[in-house]
């Protein structure tokens, strides 16, 4: 009790010092009331039940559930990686049924960007990319991606999919899961296992308490992989090999595959130990496999692993809840390894719903799941929202290795194969370089260079006096639309709708045709579209404003105003971190 | 005493250190240097010792590879399957060293430089030569080593004492692409990339110098992002919110300050920026000379377009004048300046290209990759110019004296560097790995011909 009264005192002080809201002040004076459990306590969701459990013992209370914009948000984000339309907000806003951030969490599920997005996962994992060190290749790249896209928007079950890449044999180009066993520098047994056991299992061999006659006895489920090179430029052939065997160094006999924790198999002759390993490693009894698949999921949504770092699941590295860890486990073993099911009862959870805002109890709860976790939008996200808002393109391509590589305009950034693509932008924003398999090769830290490319470079700066979409929302005229080149976004608004009006545009010198407000009355609309766009809600009377007192500003010019706006949105706080 | 220890290292007020910066660090007299020291605290300045007199690096990289017969190592008397219409090598200023009939302006100052001809490692894949060469480390493992950019500015940068406003690495103005320069250091210790072209006016460096907003302008737009922020002010204590503040306002000290001027090339007199070529590369080496007069210990210049399967000689006719200016004005400057001896200049590819010409189709005159043999430039930072270390047979194909292998030269760096190839790296799972490819005697005798002792 004396322990929850120092952090109580420690935390109030905090707070007052940065933020001194008047809700705070109460902090100090008592533990937290207890019905401040019951959001969670009483909720249907058994993961809402363990959450709240665990807090209880802990004596820190959740915050509120969020409101619905920022549910609409935050839910688009994690599950599809993409930004909401103001048609999305504006229909999830009106509609005042019950059940409705449910149907919301299902709609996503179901779409095209859940699976695009889950793929971009995957193929960070797998580590698709067609130069150093996976030297993949474009065309196996591009075959590897379109399988594993497939897979996942067939909903195809985990334990299948981690089986069909493990066993799989043939040409890189005609049998893209063969590709798993072609992204190594060196292809041996022991780095196989390695990566192998970190993917699908979270356990780095050297990292786990293991003897080296364990890793060992791993490593030789991967002994009997051949290569071989056909006529056609690049093609590589995956195959059985029965001969391949792993020496053991003490001499003898080579290694018999050895699963972990279990004793040496007898494999027949002519058996590939491969075939073993993927029914040892997803029966239901397997002690690594649901578990790491869950945690990961957790870690995708909630920022944290419930076993964090999630791809160490050392027996010394706890579970925040080994509990709610167990739940998930068996839901996924239960629901046939259907992962959706997974990302639905947790994002149906009151836990994901929780409002980032701290309370007085709960602000310096960094380890568990008190409150929604503030962090930045993940790289390729965040250039797909700034091309979402504007309605413009990017141009990505690879000048290595041949054939190069150019890829469509509307093409998203979460859709992207291969990591040889060059993008400044991503790089900057924490794109993993896929030269390993962990899961903090992604970053999501701040950076001055980041702050600078926002709020200073030629490329956003371009996107905004070029957008589409600023000038639809600013021309009396609509702008046809341009055919096939621009995202669907900027389809959406070309029939001019949005309650805008305004002279025709202005064609300035220079012949650039630039927006041009021109009806004070209206703008007010075109301040409410901006913040629909950019930050999926509508704006507060204070900020509307701050806004509209800009752009009426004497002496500004109507162009410059209107992109000076979308820019300071771009870079509100806000707009860069999932909240 | 060398003059080069204005860097920030020192201690020096990032003030005082732009202003002196700005007329490079020769305009520093040496009473005014005796009193900044005095100011920064200090009484004398560390004893110079052996191995440490390189501050900086300029890094000039000729992605794709060039041929080393076409440049630093010329077989006038091969034929012409071998050297192609270059026949007539040319004498330098140094008896007994000669350079290709293309780089006529370097073939006057071979006491500058050393030319390194023994270089091998037998790898002719772009991506994993472009690794080896830049992280003196073998491909294979599971580990994924930084480059040599990315352990100085490991090394050399914040973590080490640098004060500077502009980024301890720079590549100007792309990035490499064929290997993650920061390797399992991660992406804290990339580059930055200048994007835009120097050789405009005015050059457009992403996210410092944008080309058509007034300072104005900025500062307006900056108040509205304050009075439109009030989720930051909402949630002001978050760490995230505020990470993303402080870089913005970090930002803002780069936007609105000084820093940004080193990517004004219009101060230089335009003779000077004539003499560096008008092109992209050559304002490339004019703007490295600026970076190493503020500080920056690391710079790439990024200049591909080396990878000549065919067309190669119709290639070179164009590329080499280029490489020959700006290389020849950036050593010129360097010693003028005094900064020669302590930043090292090192000109490289990943690897050559075949000694042979391809006369036959496809490739009607091309070269292939080879990594058998091939060739380097060092000048200063320690290095002794006026040699050359390592031959080649007389077609150029294997190396018949004195082979350096990636690690070689890359250790030899270090050292001058004052980077202790014993010190560790981090892993982000927690392993330290030795800097130096020759720590824990990795590296079979077989794999090296040693540190560059016979130039240092």
């Amino acid at each position: 009790m004396t322990y929850r009264w120092h952090m109580t005192a420690a935390m109030a002080t905090v707070l007052l010092l940065f933020a001194p809201q008047p809700q705070v002040a109460r902090a100090a004076d008592a533990n937290p009331p207890p019905e401040r459990f019951a959001l969670l306590a009483d909720s249907d969701s058994r993961i809402d039940q363990l959450v709240g459990a665990e807090l209880k013992a802990r004596g820190i209370p959740p915050s509120e559930r969020c409101t619905d914009e920022v549910f609409a948000r935050r839910v688009f984000l994690d599950a599809a990686g993409t930004l909401p339309t103001p048609a999305d907000v504006r229909k999830f806003l009106a509609d005042t049924s019950p059940g409705k951030r449910s149907r919301l969490i299902d709609d996503l599920l179901a779409r095209r960007e859940f699976a695009d997005y889950l793929a971009l996962r995957w193929e960070d994992l797998l580590r698709l990319k067609s130069e150093f060190p996976s030297n993949l290749w474009p065309n196996a790249v591009q075959a590897y991606d379109r399988w594993i896209r497939t897979c996942i928007r067939a909903n195809m079950p985990c334990d299948q999919f981690a089986r069909e890449l493990l066993t799989a044999s043939g040409s890189n180009f005609r049998n893209p899961p063969a590709n798993f066993y072609r992204a190594f520098q060196e292809r041996t047994p022991r780095q196989i296992a390695d990566n192998a056991a970190l993917v699908f299992m979270g356990v780095r061999l050297g990292d786990a308490g293991l003897t080296e006659e364990q890793i060992l006895g791993f490593s030789a489920f991967f002994a009997k992989i051949g290569y071989k090179n056909t006529d056609e430029w690049k093609e590589e052939i995956v195959f059985f090999n029965p001969d391949g065997q792993l020496a053991d160094p003490k001499g003898g006999d080579p290694v018999r595959p050895t699963p972990l924790g279990g004793r040496p198999l007898r494999l027949a002759p002519g058996a590939d130990p491969r075939a073993a390993f993927a029914d040892w490693l997803t029966s239901p009894k397997n002690p690594w496999f649901a578990r790491n698949a869950v945690n990961r999921v957790w870690f995708w949504l909630l920022g944290r692993g419930i076993v964090h770092e999630p791809d160490n699941l050392a027996p010394s590295n706890k579970p925040w809840s080994p509990k709610l860890l167990a739940y998930l486990e068996k839901e996924l073993v239960d629901h046939k390894y259907d992962i959706r099911h997974i990302y639905r009862i947790i994002l149906n959870s009151n836990t994901y719903q929780l409002s980032s805002t701290p309370d007085a109890w709960n602000s310096a709860d960094m380890e568990g799941f008190s409150r929604y976790r503030i962090r930045r939008l993940d790289a390729e996200p965040l250039l797909d929202a700034v091309n979402q808002v504007l309605g413009t393109g990017e141009r990505y391509t690879s000048n290595i290795p041949e054939p190069f590589t150019f890829l469509p305009g509307d093409l998203r950034a979460i859709c992207l194969a291969d990591g040889s693509v060059e993008s400044s932008f991503l790089e900057l924003f924490g794109r993993p370089p896929r030269n390993s398999s962990f899961e903090s090769e992604r970053s999501a830290a701040s950076s001055v260079f980041q702050a600078q490319h926002m709020l200073n470079s030629s490329h956003i700066q371009k996107k905004i006096e070029q957008s589409p979409v600023l000038r639809q929302l600013t021309s009396v005229r609509p702008v046809p639309p341009r055919p096939a080149k621009e995202p669907p976004a900027a389809k959406q608004q070309g029939k001019g709708k949005n309650g805008v009006t305004v002279r025709e545009a202005k064609i300035v010198p220079g012949g650039i045709r630039k927006p041009m407000v021109v009806e004070p009355d209206r703008q007010k609309l075109l301040v409410e579209e901006l913040y629909l766009r950019i930050l999926s809600r509508f704006p507060a009377a204070d900020e509307k404003k701050t806004a509209l007192a800009y752009l009426k500003a004497p002496g500004r010019q109507p162009a410059a105003a209107v992109f000076d706006l979308t820019w300071a949105l771009l870079n509100t706080k806000e707009f860069i971190l999932k909240h | 005493m060398s003059r080069n220890r204005t860097s920030g290292e020192n201690g020096i007020s990032r003030r005082d250190f732009l202003r002196y910066g700005m007329y490079g660090a020769a305009g520093l007299a040496m009473a005014d240097w005796l009193t900044l020291r005095a100011c920064a605290g200090e009484t004398s300045p560390p004893a110079p010792t052996r191995g440490r007199k390189a501050k900086a690096v300029i890094q000039i990289w000729l992605g794709g590879g060039p041929s080393h017969l076409d440049t630093f190592d010329p077989k006038p008397d091969a034929g012409r399957d071998y050297c192609g219409p270059y026949n007539k090598a040319l004498a330098t200023n140094v008896a007994g060293i000669q350079l290709c009939q293309m780089l006529p302006l370097l073939a006057k100052m071979a006491d500058k430089y050393a030319l390194l001809r023994g270089m091998t490692h037998g790898n002719g894949s772009h991506e994993t030569a472009t690794y080896m060469v830049q992280t003196g480390q073998k491909a294979g493992g599971n580990l994924v080593y930084p480059g040599i950019g990315a352990v100085t500015s490991y090394f050399k940068g914040y973590n080490g004492g640098y004060k500077g406003m502009l980024p301890p690495y720079i590549t100007v103005t792309s990035p490499q692409g064929r290997f993650s320069e920061s390797g399992f250091l991660g992406s804290k210790y990339k580059p930055f990339s200048t994007g835009g072209d120097p050789s405009r006016d005015p050059f457009a460096v992403e996210g410092v110098v944008a080309e058509n907003i007034t300072e104005a302008r900025q500062r307006e737009r900056r108040g509205l992002l304050e009075g439109l922020d009030s989720f930051a002010k909402e949630r002001g204590a978050d760490p995230a919110v505020q990470a993303v503040e402080a870089s913005q306002r970090k930002a803002y000290d780069v936007i609105l300050g000084d820093a940004g001027k080193a990517f004004v090339l219009s101060e230089e007199k335009p003779e000077v920026r004539d003499r560096y070529g008008r092109s992209r590369f050559g304002q490339s080496c004019l703007l490295a000379r600026r970076l190493v007069q503020r500080g920056v210990p690391f710079i790439t210049i990024n200049h591909g377009g080396w990878d000549t399967h065919k067309q190669h000689f119709q290639s070179m006719g164009q590329k080499l004048p280029d490489l020959d200016k700006g290389v020849s004005a950036l050593l010129q400057d360097l010693a003028a300046c005094g900064l020669l001896d302590s930043t090292i200049v090192w000109v490289s590819g990943e690897f050559g290209r075949t000694p042979k010409v391809l006369w036959e189709a496809p490739w009607n005159g091309g070269r292939g990759h080879y990594g058998k043999a091939f060739s380097a430039l060092v000048a200063g930072g320690g290095f002794r110019g006026g040699t050359v270390v390592g031959k080649t047979d007389e077609h150029g194909e294997t190396v018949v004296e004195r082979p350096i292998y990636p690690c070689d030269l890359i250790g030899s760096m270090y050292e001058l560097l004052g980077i202790d190839g014993n010190a560790k790296l981090p892993t982000p799972q927690g392993a330290q790995m030795a800097v130096s490819p020759f720590a824990d005697n990795a590296i079979p005798a077989k794999e090296t011909g040693g540190l560059l002792r016979e130039i240092m």
